[in-house]
């Protein structure tokens, strides 16, 4: 039998990643007034951020599912 | 400002060299202060190596005493001796190293093929493994993967790193290409595991096994020959014991290395093989596809005889002891390049500086003697060590000047060794401690360092605070709950410090006349700075001259803010800013109702209680440390602060029924209460009879009642400390509660109304009517609670918890007899092999699953039927439904049965083979042969029922002694790990470099601690709230 792979973004626990533009940064950052190294990281390794296929250097905005809050946003710079 | 981050922190040893360099002075006297009382020059105490004596100004910079930090001496040492810390780790190195040339044990690296080629070269340095280079290693025989990487060592040297290890070094204009060997392996292990876990000590740890493996060193030996390997020669090499076959003698006669009769062969390690002739030793090594000979040096095996000999060992089992000077000379031949593989600098860590010829001396002023009343000096065991030091050193000199026998010499190098050996550590297995002459151990440089009173945890980590007292505490319900009695001893011992002001001039003035008597004062500060103690003799003249700008050390007085805290300091709530109330006695009072938040009782708990000295920090903790403020946990968002024990017991026997009582017995019942009038009464008495309807009668009560006396319900009584308007609906533990107007109109009050953890009515005070309001609710509570039980009395014991013969009958001959005929015809089934498996388990699992449910609801039954006898007049019953302690499960075992006693949730198996104890059949299936108890506590345990209630009962003692211990580690990783992130005015979590954590506080930004469970609004209650207001 043939294993079909599935991709991981499908999977129900996964949260929505998705890379923000380069505007979208900017407004981000302004809002908390940080620079781009202050955000929370997440590896290059990880396996969303090889799916999406993002960069070193890209910041991804994470849409989380909260128990509390109902529906929670996160924002990731992807480091190596 | 500019940060600085530390990258690393290097550790070395002293060499003797910078030890008299940095030495002030030599000491060579064993005496400390001569007959005129001054220290002697080149002594122990000696005034170039520091003061300690005032008026004295220190040699060596001229400071005086508290301005000189001290300075080092030094002892030179007649021999020299092994530093005890190092004994273990030189042991190793002298296995590790060869006895000849003192060089590591380990394969050198050795040649492989040389090239030169400009292109080559410059792609080394351009740090690229290119084609060419590829092709290079391919053609020699070393084809390098596509992992292969480059790495500059130094100039003129690289390292490729494959599954091989290749060193590339640019000698003579030419690059030759090495074979990293053993030693280079290590090396590069060791590299690579600096700064990392495991890291540099598991990659020494190895290095040391592996070299000690070594038995010739290939080091310090010539290279032979050479001859083609064949793998018909290995298979002989590896076949090993006195097997040489033809081939192989050939190959070495005709090298002219002739082998005797019966030469051994013993493999060593991988591709590598010793050949032992007579007194020769042939090293055979695979290299290259080529077999390749030397002859090396062969070693001894080193015994370590603890603590500090060391023994060689030949090969004829001769034993030689090796003195530290041997010791020393082996070091020395360490060549620089080796000491890498110990993971040392030998920049700053030679091994023979291990070895000590010259002894640092402290300065004086970490050995500080201390004047006894008498006039007497005592030293320091520090000096005290030196002192023997010195002594065997000189007796040492003498003997060996005055050319005294060997044995003599030896016996006194014994002796030194004792002395600096228990100098640096005085707690060494197989040395005895030395001595003081009382025959206490001394306490020398290790015992200062080591352990909870040690320099690390003792001094630095944690120190004694000033200001501050512990004692033990004991309750006071009278006082407020943000109050903490201090005794008038403990109060005359703390002080406040305060500022001399035209306000409180004259206040101060008569603090300071009073002296020590209590509210008085200890010390004044004059303006200049000169603290003065207050005398008896002293203080009316100190009174007459305080001025303004003066300080005044004063007594801590009532209503003095103080820290009070008790350890483990586990959440906020464990130290609270309280008032200080000062009492008789020897123990701090507080308020049973905070006993929650500190997790504190009264079985001889301490506490301590720190007093603040600056006007920030009493704002500071006035605002944020209070009592009140720490009401409702943040922990859980519901009070933490309530009701316990009595205080629920009390109110729930007050609000239960119909209870009356006339004017005198409500204010007495109100008594310190902070009520202006009386509410409306409920009624006014009529019947006599009414009062023998009271619940909880009282033989005063109804002498004086006659038919006009006005009287008010327990209910009213337990409204009048309610705020006014305060509407309340929530299910307590006996029905629902009403409260309507600040009027609780039905329901009973219970630790759901008022209890701590619990609380519906604090939280709802809290919240409504704020902290100031709730903490006053909780003191009248607490008052009200205690003046009514005090009245109303509540006991409780063994005969309260008898049940009629006919109850205890039943249970056991019908509920007990029944459930153990149904154990019985369930063991029969099985026996049978009649009995159906549940799903998912065996039939073995399956019977012993309905037996625990079988004797499990044996129990139950049996203490329903206990209960249809015990009413909520019964103390104990009362105490579990009003929540105020215990359950219906403890009174079932007291006054029916305690059942079933299990470890890890299953019957009790363990034991003999077969059965629990000696006292049953083997394959006794039955209840009372596994844990079940069929009598109460109270009818008494038989011996093998007593014995398995204990094994039951260890469990759970294991179970929170290990709970407690990890969870306790638990916290304190979380605490370090979260230790410094901060919530910022835009809601975000960040760390010290203003680094996001989490975007919005818990995803949601609310705050527990000001919310109802969880959620940020209750809409509910809110509903609640405006149908009570609009509606009724």
């Amino acid at each position: 039998m043939k294993k079909e792979k599935v991709s991981i973004l499908e999977h129900g626990l996964v949260p929505k990643h998705e890379i923000m533009g380069a505007e979208e940064i900017k407004e981000l950052l302004d809002k908390y007034k940080i620079k781009r190294e202050q955000l929370p990281k997440i590896k290059l390794s990880d396996p969303v951020i090889k799916e999406i296929k993002a960069d070193a250097g890209d910041v991804v905005k994470i849409r989380r599912q909260s128990r509390t809050a109902g529906k929670a946003l996160f924002y990731r710079l992807v480091i190596e | 400002m500019r940060t600085k981050r530390i990258k690393g922190i290097k550790f070395g040893l002293l060499s003797p060299k910078e030890i008299r360099k940095m030495s002030a002075s030599k000491i060579i006297t064993a005496d400390t202060y001569g007959e005129d009382g001054f220290p002697i020059e080149m002594g122990l105490v000696n005034q170039r190596i520091g003061v300690i004596d005032p008026g004295l100004r220190c040699k060596t910079c001229g400071g005086r005493m508290g301005e000189c930090p001290g300075h080092f001496g030094h002892i030179e040492l007649a021999a020299p001796v092994i530093h005890i810390g190092y004994a273990k780790l030189i042991y190793k190195m002298l296995s590790a190293t060869c006895r000849e040339c003192g060089s590591v044990l380990l394969e050198d690296a050795y040649f492989l093929f040389s090239v030169s080629d400009t292109e080559l070269e410059h792609d080394l340095k351009r740090e690229i493994i290119s084609e060419k280079w590829h092709k290079e290693f391919g053609d020699n025989g070393f084809p390098l993967s596509t992992n292969a990487s480059i790495t500059k060592e130094k100039n003129d040297e690289w390292t490729i790193t494959d599954k091989e290890l290749f060193i590339i070094r640019k000698e003579a204009g030419k690059l030759n290409v090495y074979d990293a060997g053993e030693k280079g392996r290590f090396l590069n292990d060791i590299e690579l595991g600096k700064g990392k876990q495991p890291g540099v000590g598991e990659a020494v740890k190895r290095m040391f096994k592996e070299a000690a493996k070594h038995t010739v060193c290939s080091h310090c030996g010539d290279h032979l020959f050479d001859f083609a390997a064949d793998a018909r020669l290995e298979n002989i090499l590896n076949k090993g014991e006195d097997v040489i076959s033809k081939e192989l003698r050939r190959q070495f006669a005709t090298e002219g290395h002739a082998l005797s009769k019966n030469p051994s062969i013993k493999k060593e390690t991988d591709n590598k093989w010793l050949i032992t002739d007579k007194d020769k030793r042939y090293i055979v090594k695979k290299r290259n596809g080529k077999l390749t000979v030397d002859c090396g040096t062969p070693q001894r095996v080193i015994k370590f005889d603890k603590p500090s000999t060391y023994i060689e060992i030949d090969e004829k089992e001769r034993k030689r002891r090796l003195m530290p000077s041997d010791v020393r000379e082996r070091l020395e031949k360490i060549p620089d390049e080796d000491i890498a593989l110990f993971g040392m600098d030998p920049k700053s860590a030679r091994p023979e500086w291990m070895i000590l010829t010259v002894l640092p001396v402290p300065p004086v002023t970490a050995r500080p003697s201390i004047t006894l009343e008498s006039g007497q000096r005592s030293e320091d065991d520090l000096t005290h060590k030196l002192v023997d030091i010195i002594r065997i050193n000189h007796r040492f000199m003498d003997n060996r000047a005055a050319g005294a026998p060997q044995l003599i010499i030896e016996d006194l190098w014994e002796l030194l060794q004792y002395h600096i050996s228990t100098y640096l550590d005085n707690e060494i297995a197989g040395i005895p401690p030395a001595r003081h002459r009382s025959g206490r151990p001394l306490k020398t440089m290790t015992q200062r360092l080591k352990g909870k009173e040690g320099r690390f945890r003792g001094s630095l980590s944690g120190k004694r605070v000033n200001y501050s007292a512990r004692t033990v505490i004991s309750p006071a319900p009278d006082i407020d709950i943000d109050e903490v009695g201090v005794p008038e001893a403990i109060a005359k011992e703390l002080t406040v410090n305060v500022n001399v002001t035209e306000r409180n001039i004259d206040l101060l003035k008569e603090t300071v006349r009073r002296g020590n008597e209590h509210p008085g004062a200890n010390y004044v500060r004059r303006a200049d700075g000169k603290k003065v103690k207050i005398t008896e003799t002293n203080y009316e003249t100190l009174a007459e001259e305080l001025d303004i700008g003066w300080k005044v050390e004063r007594h801590l007085r009532d209503r003095d803010i103080v820290l009070f805290n008790r350890q483990p300091s586990l959440h906020r709530m464990s130290i609270m800013a309280h008032y200080v109330r000062v009492m008789p006695g020897k123990t701090f009072r507080l308020n049973p109702t905070v006993c929650p938040p500190y997790n504190a009782d009264y079985d001889g708990d301490e506490m301590n209680l720190h007093v603040l000295q600056t006007e920030e920090a009493r704002a500071e903790a006035k605002i944020l440390m209070a009592v009140q403020h720490n009401i409702i946990s943040p922990r859980f968002g519901r009070p933490i602060i309530g009701g316990i024990h009595d205080h629920v017991s009390s109110l729930f026997l007050l609000t239960y029924g119909e209870t009356k009582f006339d004017r005198e017995e409500t204010l007495e019942i109100l008594k310190g209460i902070d009520i202006d009038d009386l509410r409306e009464p409920a009624g006014t008495f009529t019947f006599r009879s009414e009062v023998s309807g009271l619940r909880f009668e009282d033989s005063h009560l109804t002498s004086h009642i006659s038919h006009l006396t006005p009287y008010w319900t327990g209910k009213q009584i337990f409204s009048m400390i309610l705020p006014a308007g305060l509407n309340l609906q929530f299910q307590g533990k006996v029905g629902g509660v009403t409260i309507r107007d600040g009027n609780l109109e039905t329901g009973v009050i219970d630790e759901i109304a008022v209890g701590s953890f619990k609380g519906k009515i604090i939280d709802r005070i809290v919240r409504q009517y704020g902290e100031e309001a709730a903490k006053k609710f909780i003191n009248d509570l607490a008052r009200l609670a205690t003046n009514y039980i005090l009245r109303a009395g509540f006991s409780f014991g063994i005969s309260d918890e008898d049940i009629p013969r006919e109850g205890e009958q039943q249970i056991r001959e019908e509920t007990m007899r029944e459930a153990e005929h149904k154990v019985d015809e369930l063991i029969r089934a099985y026996e049978a092999e009649e009995l159906e498996a549940l799903p998912g388990r065996t039939v073995e699992e399956t019977l012993e699953l309905r037996i625990m449910e079988t004797l499990g609801r044996a129990r139950d039954e049996a203490g329903s039927i206990a209960e249809r006898y015990l009413g909520i007049e019964n103390a104990g019953v009362l105490m579990a439904k009003s929540g105020a302690r215990g359950s219906l499960l403890n009174l079932t075992q007291m006054a029916a049965c305690v059942g079933q006693q299990s470890v890890r949730g299953e019957r009790i198996k363990r034991g003999y083979r077969g059965r629990t104890l000696p006292h049953f059949k083997p394959a006794d299936r039955s209840a009372k042969a596994h844990g079940f108890v069929r009598p109460s506590f109270k009818e008494g345990l038989s011996p093998t029922e007593y014995f398995f209630h204990a094994v039951g009962g260890r469990e759970a003692l294991v179970d929170t002694a290990v709970r407690t211990s990890q969870s306790g580690y638990f916290q304190r990783r979380l605490i370090n790990a979260l230790l410094d992130l901060e919530v910022k005015e835009d809601e975000t979590v960040r760390e010290t470099r203003d680094t996001i954590v989490q975007f919005k506080y818990g995803e949601d930004g609310v705050d527990p601690s000001a919310c109802e469970y969880g959620k940020v609004v209750d809409i509910d209650e809110i509903i609640k709230d405006v149908m009570a207001g609009t509606g009724a």
